[in-house]
């Protein structure tokens, strides 16, 4: 017992490392296909490979599979290493992995084949929800199981961020998919109309803010100062932009349902705390970058830390654009057009990606007992590459974004509209095409890395002894 | 319009909402310490070998854009309906805009919809400004079903030829787009494959497509001995009052092969046409009604 104890669990955190980049692969690629086929309609083969079927695939992908596969494996990693313990439970960490990877699978049967609640970012049937929800749950037991043992005395303030989002997804997940089944395959939401809506977008959001943005604060408040090499810029502004930002993202919701049939006070209330999170959004963006202040020069010749820092500039641009966005005149404008799908990409790739990108490839040599990457110099050009394929996506996005919004308002004198709808769909095909572009560049981006990975697995060997570190003597009260 | 079941949840709304503005707003405040001037330490804690943290105080920029954002939002709480029931001082809501813009756009449309309004739908048909505007309307709401040359698609009448299902006469064509239209054709599969086998070919044989003889004669003793004349009439050349198509040309709107006439005698049609007089109102029927006329004249 005492053997096992005194070595990290970097078993879980491997798997979970390895599949992030899978799974990054995979989803990128269905986002890629999907693009193509706003380009090319004729992409579209039958039912099961579908737009309409391969969109879902493409977001659960890339958010659940990617994304939730980088969280699993940096807070298995952090709250180990933080805590100065091992895991809470072998066992019940290796059952999240099954459990995780079963899910993403059988997403990946189930919405090609049409089942789907028809819920944004919760379309997965209720078999699949349940299952969910018994992997969160186990999630949760070891990652405070792993708290509640710690050696430090103080929770560093990357677990309070990842805390946050396991607590918060756990709530979000259950509620919004609480259903009635009808078959296994088949079930109705537990509620109706605007409730419902209010519902599943106070979810959606939520989504945003806790599975894509406060976990992710949780990897950069461990891997920037850690790559950096510096000290956090300031604990004063994470206690205050931490509970600022937990507390503001569960009001947010209601400004995706500006100008429906939800009542004028519940869009006001949406619109005026989005405003406010805009503070507690840059408070950690500031802390992050302004951890490097003293170390700059450095961010000429890592690449690890580039990713780190550009992922935190798109975070900083995306929760500005985001309470502007969130502004009901402004929303009149940008809803339903491609704003917002350049929106969400700023934030999951240039945000969610590349710090998980930049995490992962501070992992990947200590999990696997090299010193560095197979090669430094293939960071960089994934770097390069990334970082265009997301300035092309976003650009492209914005400027047919509003060209959209424009020519739907667009009226006559007669009182018709001055460009039919078919209108604007011609008009957004070059814009398209550029993001098609932006987007495979990125995946190209993530094939570099994937090569790099299994470059630097096959000349290195799986580390299980790491010793745990012993809490500094001086280190008390 | 109040959204409350009762007084509790309007209270419970508003005071739930200006506590928790202002909750971050003393969040902030208490945090809000002055720089301390001397040297700046970690706050002595060290996570993991290296990991420790200053404690610089709050950018002051970023406390001014947290406060802003604060007021920003208690000013606009007194301004605009946020706080449960309250209206708000400006009086502003999105349905009050939204009939404010319709009315101002419909007071800027009026004259010219008053000329369209003077205009027979023939003379409508032929003026340029008023088929363009036809067009539009055309675009906006027809093209969906219709196609956006108007030559419809299966189950979709073709607006640009001459056949009319209910009648091509211009107060014919007013009162489809007005009230809409139901098409039935019932379902015969009591008569048995054999009988719509023999259906399907003399019905074929109608618009001259090849045909077994055998069959067409057989059939044509079924089309007036089962009531298919009913609603085709004798001839089968259609009868507008029933919306039962010509059979004898060679226009179909679920396809002329064998296969599917079977299948149209056999399990019917149900087709419907929404009435829009209701949402576009009386004005914008006649100009779209003129407009399709403008579609069908050229193809005769």
């Amino acid at each position: 017992m005492s053997e096992t104890q005194s070595t990290y669990n970097y078993k879980v955190v491997r798997q979970f490392a390895v599949m992030t980049v899978i799974w990054g692969i995979v989803g990128m690629l269905v986002g890629v296909i999907i693009a193509a086929q706003l380009v090319w309609p004729e992409l579209n083969f039958g039912p099961y490979l579908h737009f309409g079927r391969l969109r879902p695939l493409h977001t659960n992908a890339v958010i659940f599979a990617f994304g939730g596969s980088a969280l699993f494996a940096t807070s298995y990693y952090v709250v180990q290493r933080t805590c100065h313990t091992r895991i809470f439970s072998d066992g019940l960490a290796a059952f999240t992995f099954w459990g995780w990877q079963l899910v993403i699978v059988l997403a990946a049967v189930t919405l090609p084949l049409g089942f789907t609640s028809g819920k944004e970012y919760a379309e997965l049937e209720w078999p699949i929800d349940i299952l969910i929800a018994v992997v969160w749950v186990a999630y949760a037991i070891v990652f405070f199981g792993t708290i509640v043992k710690r050696k430090a005395t103080h929770i560093y303030v990357a677990n309070w961020f990842y805390g946050g989002f396991i607590l918060a997804v756990a709530l979000l997940h259950i509620v919004n998919s609480a259903a009635i089944p009808v078959s296994l395959t088949k079930s109705y939401s537990a509620y109706a109309g605007v409730q419902d809506a209010m519902v599943q977008w106070w979810y959606g959001h939520n989504a945003v803010g806790f599975f894509l943005t406060a976990g992710f604060l949780g990897m950069m408040y461990y891997f920037v100062p850690k790559q950096a090499g510096r000290p956090v810029y300031s604990y004063r502004l994470s206690v205050v932009h931490f509970w600022a930002l937990i507390f503001t993202y569960m009001w947010a919701g209601p400004h995706h349902l500006h100008y429906t049939a939800l009542p004028d006070w519940t869009q006001s209330v949406g619109m005026l705390f989005s405003l406010i999170l805009l503070a507690p959004s840059w408070g950690g963006m500031i802390n992050g970058v302004m951890t490097l202040s003293g170390a700059w020069h450095k961010l000429r010749d890592d690449p690890i830390l580039k990713f780190l820092i550009t992922s935190l500039s798109f975070y900083g641009m995306s929760t500005f654009e985001g309470p502007m966005m969130a502004i009901k005149t402004v929303n009149a404008l940008s809803h339903y057009t491609d704003w917002t799908i350049g929106h969400v990409h700023s934030g999951a790739l240039g945000w969610v990606a590349m710090i998980s990108i930049g995490s992962i490839y501070y992992l990947l040599p200590r999990l696997y007992g090299k010193s560095e990457m197979f090669s430094i110099k293939l960071i960089t050009v994934h770097f390069w590459v990334a970082t265009i394929g997301v300035v092309l996506y976003i650009a492209s996005m914005w400027i047919a974004g509003v060209m959209q919004g424009l020519m739907w308002r667009a009226v006559n004198i007669d009182g018709t509209l001055t460009y039919s709808f078919v209108e604007s769909v011609k008009a957004s095909y070059p814009f398209w095409a550029i993001r098609f572009l932006g987007g495979i560049l990125f995946l190209f981006g993530m094939l570099i890395m994937a090569y790099n990975m299994f470059k630097t697995i096959a000349g290195g060997r799986s580390v299980d002894d790491a010793r745990v570190v012993l809490v500094p003597a001086a280190h008390h009260a | 319009m109040n959204d409350f079941v009762n007084q509790f949840w309007n209270w419970y709304v508003i005071l739930l909402v200006l506590v928790s503005i202002i909750a971050c707003g003393v969040l902030l405040w208490m945090q809000s310490v002055p720089p301390t001037g001397g040297k700046l330490d970690t706050t002595g804690h060290v996570w993991d070998e290296t990991l420790e943290e200053y404690n610089n105080p709050l950018p002051k920029w970023w406390m001014w854009l947290f406060y802003i954002t604060v007021i920003f939002s208690l000013v606009y709480c007194a301004l605009y309906p946020t706080l449960g029931s309250y209206q708000g001082m400006l009086g502003w809501s999105s349905s009050g805009q939204l009939a404010k813009e319709l009315t101002k756009a419909e007071e800027q449309s009026r004259p010219l919809y008053d000329k369209y309004m003077k205009m027979d739908l023939q003379a409508l048909a032929a003026d340029k400004e008023g088929n363009e505007t036809g067009k539009r309307l055309y675009l906006t709401y027809c093209m969906q079903c219709h196609g956006a040359d108007g030559r419809g698609s299966k189950g979709f009448p073709n607006l640009a030829d001459n056949d009319w299902q209910w009648g091509g006469e211009p107060a014919v064509i007013v009162e489809t787009i007005s009230a809409g239209r139901m098409g039935m054709m019932p379902p015969h599969a009591q008569l048995g494959a054999e009988t719509i086998k023999d259906l399907a070919n003399y019905v074929r044989s109608l618009s001259g497509m090849p045909a077994d003889s055998l069959r067409v004669s057989k059939g044509q003793e079924a089309f007036n001995s089962v009531g298919c004349s009913g609603c085709h009439g004798p001839d089968a050349k259609g009868v507008h009052a029933m919306g039962a198509p010509n059979l004898t040309d060679k226009i179909w709107l679920y396809g002329s092969s064998e296969a599917t006439i079977i299948e149209t005698i056999t399990k019917g049609r149900t087709n419907q046409m929404p009435a829009w007089k209701e949402f576009l109102g009386e004005e914008k029927v006649h100009v779209l009604a003129a407009y399709v006329l403008s579609l069908g004249a050229g193809s005769k």
